[in-house]
């Protein structure tokens, strides 16, 4: 699938799908941390009911990028913003937009699997819990559900009510995926969700993001190339800041039409 | 490469391992030490005491005749005296460590708030005793009371909660704080469902010891005028009052010694009180730990 003789540019992109409406549309957006400029003038859609990966070397702003599509970013103080980030039409970074309702709508899976130290039921009841849900019928519908989305109600059926600390890493992610789920979002990020695990766990998450496809846009960071090019629709290849190339995630991996793109993914560097 | 003589390291194996036990040794008695001279002082104290200590002891108020000598009014006078501080300065504490860690903006004047705080912790008690003395006892005109004496512990130990509280909840992971804001939690949902919650054994054991602590303090009472020879049961938190240290502390300076006896049976229910207090939070702590 990766290409590392093919020399010949290909200009044209697979435009053969159907055109999907976009979830996310930045424009010019910029972004620092202190004085350092970490993203530089991004122009980057995001199209519905796919999975977007993010490549790049480390320090590339990736996972910057991506914790701005849910303002998770500004828990850092020192970021300053600038620019343009459209969800569904609205400009995410005007005051004037909520960042809980935001983040209410694009949930998160982070790198590290950070159940919190409650039971697993708790743990997927959380987010419906702080939006107001108190029925114990509904709560228990959500939990299972989502569990079941997660592919992971199986495994934990028989103890959901014991500590989520006892499940296994890679059962750990799939709870965050499933609490996730839980607060039915419409958009996922997900921010190199199988780095802390082991290649079947890595696996289980990967299958899980096809079937999850179906229903969510999906926005995936990723160290590993070879995950981007089995699990994604389009690809984007960020370098020092800057987004360098963006297409269809075969067209990238077989014709990239930038030489630092092709470095990257043939390991040149990185 | 020849840069390690095995021969001569053979040879100083021998100096080396008596080292390493002679400083385990050492390690060893500078910890039995301590639990030597505390054995001491329990079987002193016991040993004192032991005649003082039965019922009429815990009904009886002060008196100049030893064998009726009780420690009723000094009990009373102390639980009423954290019925008042205990309330005052978790809220003042854990309110004010809260802020700081969790809201306030990490710039210059919040490193010199936190400078103060972290130096009025190590304030002589005594000082905070002439502090309340000007501001409750004389500029409000609360007298020699309960609540004078009250307010004037909760400042002493304002500052070992607010440090305590800072570290408990400076160590609740950043992750699961993450996980919360990423589910569209607000602030103050994290605070109460992530934060506190993990963070409560935490700032229970630093109030119980701030609490320990204020139990055994004398100086500030002293200096605010709490009495030394009560009758009485404090009725309300105007009353005067009297509190366990306060009282060992005068049957102490007293010339006859039948009544360095009664102190020790003093000291034996002042640290019996302690131990109680400490069992609470371990109790507590546990619970808590348990839960999350």
């Amino acid at each position: 699938m990766i290409s590392t003789t093919n020399k010949n540019k290909q200009a044209e992109p697979n435009n053969k799908k159907l055109q999907k409406p976009n979830v996310f549309e930045a424009k010019g957006f910029n972004l620092w941390y202190g004085e350092d400029q970490a993203l530089k003038n991004i122009d980057f859609d995001i199209a519905e009911n796919n999975v977007t990966a993010i490549i790049g070397p480390s320090g590339c702003g990736k996972s910057t990028f991506l914790k701005s599509l849910n303002r998770m970013v500004e828990l850092v103080p020192t970021v300053k913003m600038a620019g343009e980030i459209q969800y569904r039409g609205k400009n995410i970074l005007s005051s004037k937009f909520g960042v809980e309702e935001l983040r209410t709508k694009v949930g998160m899976v982070f790198q590290k699997p950070n159940p919190f130290p409650k039971s697993i039921y708790e743990n997927v009841a959380y987010g419906p819990r702080i939006h107001g849900i108190r029925d114990k019928v509904t709560l228990d519908q959500i939990v299972e559900t989502s569990l079941k989305g997660a592919a992971i109600w199986d495994e934990v059926k028989d103890r959901l009510h014991e500590n989520a600390y006892g499940l296994s890493g890679g059962q750990q992610q799939r709870l965050c995926i499933a609490r996730c789920l839980a607060i039915e979002p419409d958009v996922i990020l997900m921010d190199e969700p199988t780095s802390a695990l082991d290649p079947i766990s890595t696996l289980k998450v990967e299958e899980l993001v096809q079937q999850l496809k179906q229903n969510f846009s999906i926005v995936i960071v990723t160290h590993n190339m070879q995950q981007a090019a089995r699990i994604s629709d389009k690809t984007a290849f960020f370098l020092s800041g800057e987004l360098v190339e963006y297409n269809d995630t075969d067209v990238i991996f077989s014709n990239p039409r930038d030489n630092r793109t092709e470095d990257y993914i043939t390991g040149r560097f990185g | 490469m020849g840069f390690i003589n095995h021969e001569k390291v053979a040879g100083k194996m021998a100096s080396r391992t008596a080292k390493n036990s002679f400083v385990k040794g050492l390690f060893l008695a500078a910890t039995l030490f301590g639990l030597v001279v505390l054995a001491i002082l329990i079987y002193r104290i016991i040993t004192q005491g032991i005649g003082y200590l039965d019922g009429d002891f815990f009904t009886n108020f002060a008196s100049r005749r030893p064998e009726n000598a009780g420690i009723k009014a000094a009990i009373f006078g102390s639980i009423w005296l954290m019925a008042v501080a205990a309330p005052v300065s978790i809220i003042l504490g854990v309110g004010c460590a809260i802020y700081l860690e969790l809201y306030a903006k990490k710039n210059k004047f919040t490193r010199l708030i936190q400078m103060n705080i972290a130096n009025l912790a190590g304030v002589p008690s005594i000082v905070f005793g002439l502090l309340g003395l000007t501001v409750f006892v004389r500029m409000l005109e609360m007298g020699r009371s309960v609540l004078a004496g009250g307010l004037t512990m909760s400042l002493l130990i304002v500052p070992i909660i607010v440090v305590a509280s800072q570290e408990a909840l400076r160590a609740v992971s950043k992750d699961i704080q993450e996980a919360s804001y990423g589910l569209g939690a607000t602030k103050w949902q994290t605070i109460r469902r992530v934060v506190l919650p993990a963070a409560v054994p935490g700032i229970i054991t630093g109030v119980i010891l701030a609490l320990s602590r204020a139990v055994g303090e004398t100086a500030p009472l002293i200096v605010i005028g709490a009495l030394s020879f009560v009758a009485f049961v404090p009725e309300n938190i105007w009353s005067g009052f009297t509190v366990m240290p306060i009282q060992i502390f005068n049957w102490t300076s007293r010339p006859q010694t039948d009544f360095h006896d009664v102190a020790a049976a003093g000291i034996v229910v002042l640290l019996i009180m302690l131990l109680l207090m400490n069992s609470i939070a371990v109790l507590i702590r546990n619970k808590f730990s348990k839960r999350y």
